[in-house]
């Protein structure tokens, strides 16, 4: 029962009394209302602003959120009202469909607010109303499409273990991947373009010898041609059978139409080899010719704009084939009727309907050869009617093909435009992302000079730093820690773990342990904090409580005098404050000590997904090295 | 005078029609036959009934303040324009009634609420018929339906009358029942009615032969008192 009609179901049970003389047997006893009470208006506050309304709207739709009892979560005891902290612009949609019964979309919200609005209060988005529904639908196609795109383009990164046959594949596909992709389609650009002149070339007269007329410069110099011509299929071959060799699914290449084209454009070059100088067969020799200038097709691969015009043409086949019908209907009856009324005429040259045709066609597209002429005067008022109709019937279906191309344009536009934003976006937002991650590193630091400073007995300091991070930071810098000791691994930013990385490297070559050099051991850890567990992780045991030297826990700071390279400073905690902090304790430097862990790495770990060179295996066994050092303190994290 | 062949004269048939298009586009030559049929559709909608006031509306129903507040917020959501026609009316009757076709009843019901047969159910018709039903006694109700059976107001209830009521209350179960609807069922049942309120037998069912045979009945009595505490 649609519910929207529920302020009639009164009506309805009255109106039931019609059938009670009727009936032969009892009636079933009436629901009983357990709780008579009074229509009461209900305050619903979404973000300040209040909305108000009777139960019994809101009751018309139990299988949503405000018309069951879901609401109750929201009831405000104090000030008797339910408070929804949504957007109240978007609210107003959803509260007059419980009014009107009626769900409209309002054109100026955005369809995935509007969406996320819907999902809240449990209203499914296909009872939007006709008058707003086509437009609903079309904005989620359009969102939809350009969140297909934006993935589309995250296939284009580099897959880490792509054999031989896929990176050629791709090298083909998408030029800009490789300097030799880019030489590879540069090269077969010029060979088209060189096969293309010659084959017009090759018509041209050139001069002539006195006693013969003009010959064409294909017949003159036949053997630079030939060359030329076998210069360039040899390239196409070999391009084909390079494309042929690399495709993941050959069936589905050798349907795909640019396949098509290749093979065409090569085809007349072999089969006019195989039957050369044979007489029968001339004609057929000299249509072949005419297959060679397909070779300009192949341009399309090189060309964005040519690509989309054949999608275009392909998505308006039903507006051509439609022009094309009504075209045909036209010429024929325009025809049929030019020859009748000429046939009269001395010396027509309607001389059969097809013939009409020619003049048909030639009157209705405006051209107006004027080699048929009509001469009656039915002929020349029905040939006037045939023009003034023609410009009509092709003027028709010409915007519709011209809309088609301008949207799917456009939208290859914003692909291209996306595609050059996305860097850029990219790189604020890992910048941001940074920063949160930045600021935990920080108030790890934070942490282990509070230590250090706990015995340096400077208290000042200490609550400054305490202050700095808030409630929801500290409680998530917890969480934080609580899956580093979990793991036992330690969180450690790009630039300390690609140096750790490279100095790992540098160990294994040399196997004495400078004290200069902290070293964090396996490389192996992602850079995005995936946790490759282990097989000799004995760090969890490894707290070096070196009381003596103050220091509690193995931790990655990177602290040098002077610059700080490694630690981007885009947090939003005041990180300037804390350079300061960290300039004065590597005066202290000589009373702190680290304690530096190395592991081996894991004789076989995962693949990284970032395609990190993977690290080099360490023999050496779990050492504990303790450095003091003035300069560099550095303690690596894993 | 030109010698026009058969095709010339065609030709010229054409230029003709054409001009005379071309004159009426200017405005020079009105074809006959007008084109306000348009405009006067749009009057029709914007007519606006509004009730009589609520204390005069209290007099005539047995229908408290506050109830006839709520009937009128429900009637009106529904029916800004103040006036139920039958085609809304059966629209509204028949999201009740889901599986089967309850136009005809909702016919029938609509001419019983429209008391002055001007073609609407105005709040007051609505209202005032409601008030019978709900908080009538019962011999107000059993008049209601009477009234509501007896087709064409001529005070008694022929079989065929009866058959046309019965039949529309079956179509509203639809197709898909258990047992399956029979064909004569309605007949059937039209039969059973008859021997029952029909006293005197002479194929017709009058008021008092109706209202007396109704006050025997206890199922019916008891029914009849089902719906009092519908609003």
């Amino acid at each position: 029962m649609a519910t929207g009609v529920a302020a009639w179901l009164p009506f309805a049970r009255a109106a039931a009394i019609g059938w009670m003389p009727v009936a032969n047997c009892p009636m079933p006893p009436a629901p009983r209302e357990h709780s008579k009470k009074q229509d009461e208006l209900i305050i619903l506050n979404v973000s300040g602003r209040r909305f108000q309304t009777w139960r019994t709207t809101l009751d018309r739709y139990p299988d949503t959120l405000l018309g069951s009892t879901e609401k109750e979560f929201f009831y405000n005891e104090e000030t008797k009202e339910y408070f929804f902290d949504r957007d109240p612009d978007a609210f107003r949609s959803v509260l007059n469909f419980y009014r009107t019964g009626k769900l409209h979309y309002p054109r100026y919200e955005c369809i995935s607010a509007f969406d996320e609005e819907l999902a809240f209060f449990g209203i499914i988005p296909e009872i939007i109303g006709d008058c707003c529904y086509e437009e609903y639908k079309d904005r989620k196609r359009e969102n939809a499409e350009r969140l297909m795109d934006d993935q589309e383009e995250n296939k284009d990164s580099k897959l880490p273990n792509m054999n031989f046959r896929e990176t050629m594949w791709r090298a083909f596909e998408n030029p800009h991947t490789s300097t030799m992709a880019l030489v590879f389609y540069y090269v077969t650009g010029f060979f088209i373009a060189v096969s293309v002149i010659t084959n017009v070339v090759e018509t041209v007269p050139c001069g002539s010898t006195p006693n013969q007329k003009d010959v064409p410069c294909g017949e003159r110099y036949t053997v630079a041609f030939f060359c030329m011509d076998t210069a360039c299929v040899m390239i196409f071959t070999v391009e084909y059978l390079l494309r042929l060799f690399a495709a993941p699914s050959r069936y589905r290449f050798m349907r795909s139409v640019m396949s098509i084209i290749d093979v065409v454009a090569i085809l007349p070059y072999y089969i006019g080899l195989v039957m050369t100088n044979n007489e029968d067969v001339s004609g057929a020799f000299v249509t072949l010719r005419v297959f060679r200038v397909f070779r300009i097709f192949k341009f399309s691969r090189h060309s964005q704009g040519l690509r989309i015009l054949g999608y275009t043409l392909k998505s308006c086949a039903s507006e051509l084939g439609f022009l094309l019908f009504s075209l045909t209907m036209a010429i024929i009856i325009f025809a049929t009727v030019m020859f009748y009324a000429e046939k009269g005429s001395s010396s027509s040259k309607f001389t059969s309907i097809p013939a009409s045709f020619w003049y048909t066609i030639v009157t209705m597209t405006t051209l107006g050869y004027g080699d048929m002429v009509p001469k009656t005067i039915a002929g020349k008022i029905f040939g006037s009617i045939c023009s003034l109709s023609g410009v009509l019937v092709i003027a028709l279906p010409v915007p519709v093909i011209v809309s088609n191309f301008s949207r799917i344009y456009h939208q290859n536009q914003r692909a291209d435009k996306r595609r050059a934003q996305k860097k850029a976006r990219l790189a604020r937002i890992r910048i941001a992302k940074k920063g949160s991650s930045n600021a935990y590193l920080q108030s790890k630091r934070n942490g282990l000079l509070n230590e250090l400073l706990d015995l340096t007995g400077s208290e000042e300091e200490e609550q400054h730093m305490n202050k700095t991070s808030s409630l929801l930071e500290s409680q998530h810098h917890h969480l934080l820690h609580c899956l580093e000791k979990t793991t036992a691994h330690e969180f450690v930013d790009e630039q300390l773990f690609e140096q750790n990385c490279i100095e790992g490297a540098q160990f294994s070559r040399s196997p004495s342990l400078s004290s200069q050099e902290g070293f964090t051991g396996t490389c192996c850890t992602h850079r995005s904090r995936k946790r490759i567990p282990l097989p000799n992780a004995s760090l969890s045991t490894t707290h070096t409580h070196t009381h003596t030297q103050g220091l509690q826990e193995l931790s990655a700071i990177h602290i040098q005098c002077g610059d700080q390279p490694s630690l981007s400073t885009s947090s939003r905690s005041s990180l300037n404050m804390k350079s300061s902090e960290r300039s004065r304790i590597n005066c202290r430097g000589q009373q702190i000590t680290t304690a530096v862990i190395s592991l081996p790495s894991p004789t076989n770990f995962p693949p990284d997904g970032d395609g990190h060179s993977p690290a080099n295996p360490i023999p050496a066994p779990p050492t504990i090295n303790t450095t003091t050092s003035s300069n560099i303190v550095k303690v690596s994290a894993l | 005078m030109m010698n026009l062949d058969g095709l010339e004269m065609i030709a010229v048939l054409v230029v003709m029609g054409l001009f005379i298009k071309v004159l009426e586009q200017f405005g020079l030559f009105e074809p006959v036959g007008g084109e306000d049929s348009i405009e006067d559709d749009f009057e029709l909608s914007t007519v606006c009934h509004r009730p009589e006031g609520l204390e005069k509306l209290q007099e005539q129903t047995k229908f408290t303040k506050k109830e006839l507040q709520v009937l009128y917020r429900g009637f009106k959501n529904e029916c800004p324009s103040g006036v139920v026609n039958e085609d809304t009316f059966k629209v509204i009757y028949s999201q009740f009634f889901p599986q089967g076709d309850s136009s005809t009843y909702a016919h029938f019901l609509f001419e019983a609420f429209d008391t002055n047969k001007n073609g609407s159910v105005s709040f007051e018709d609505f209202v005032i018929g409601l008030s019978i039903i709900l908080r009538g006694t019962i011999n107000d109700r059993l008049n209601w339906a009477f009234n509501l059976y007896d087709l064409n107001k001529d005070g008694c209830i022929t079989k065929e009358e009866m058959l046309d009521i019965m039949k529309s209350i079956y179509d509203m179960m639809g197709k898909y029942t258990y047992p399956c609807m029979q064909e004569d069922a309605p007949r059937e049942h039209v039969e059973t009615f008859f021997q029952k309120m029909d006293r005197n037998n002479d194929g017709v069912v009058t008021i008092d032969e109706f209202i007396e045979s109704c006050q025997k009945d206890e199922n019916i009595m008891q029914s009849m008192q089902l719906f009092d505490n519908v609003i």
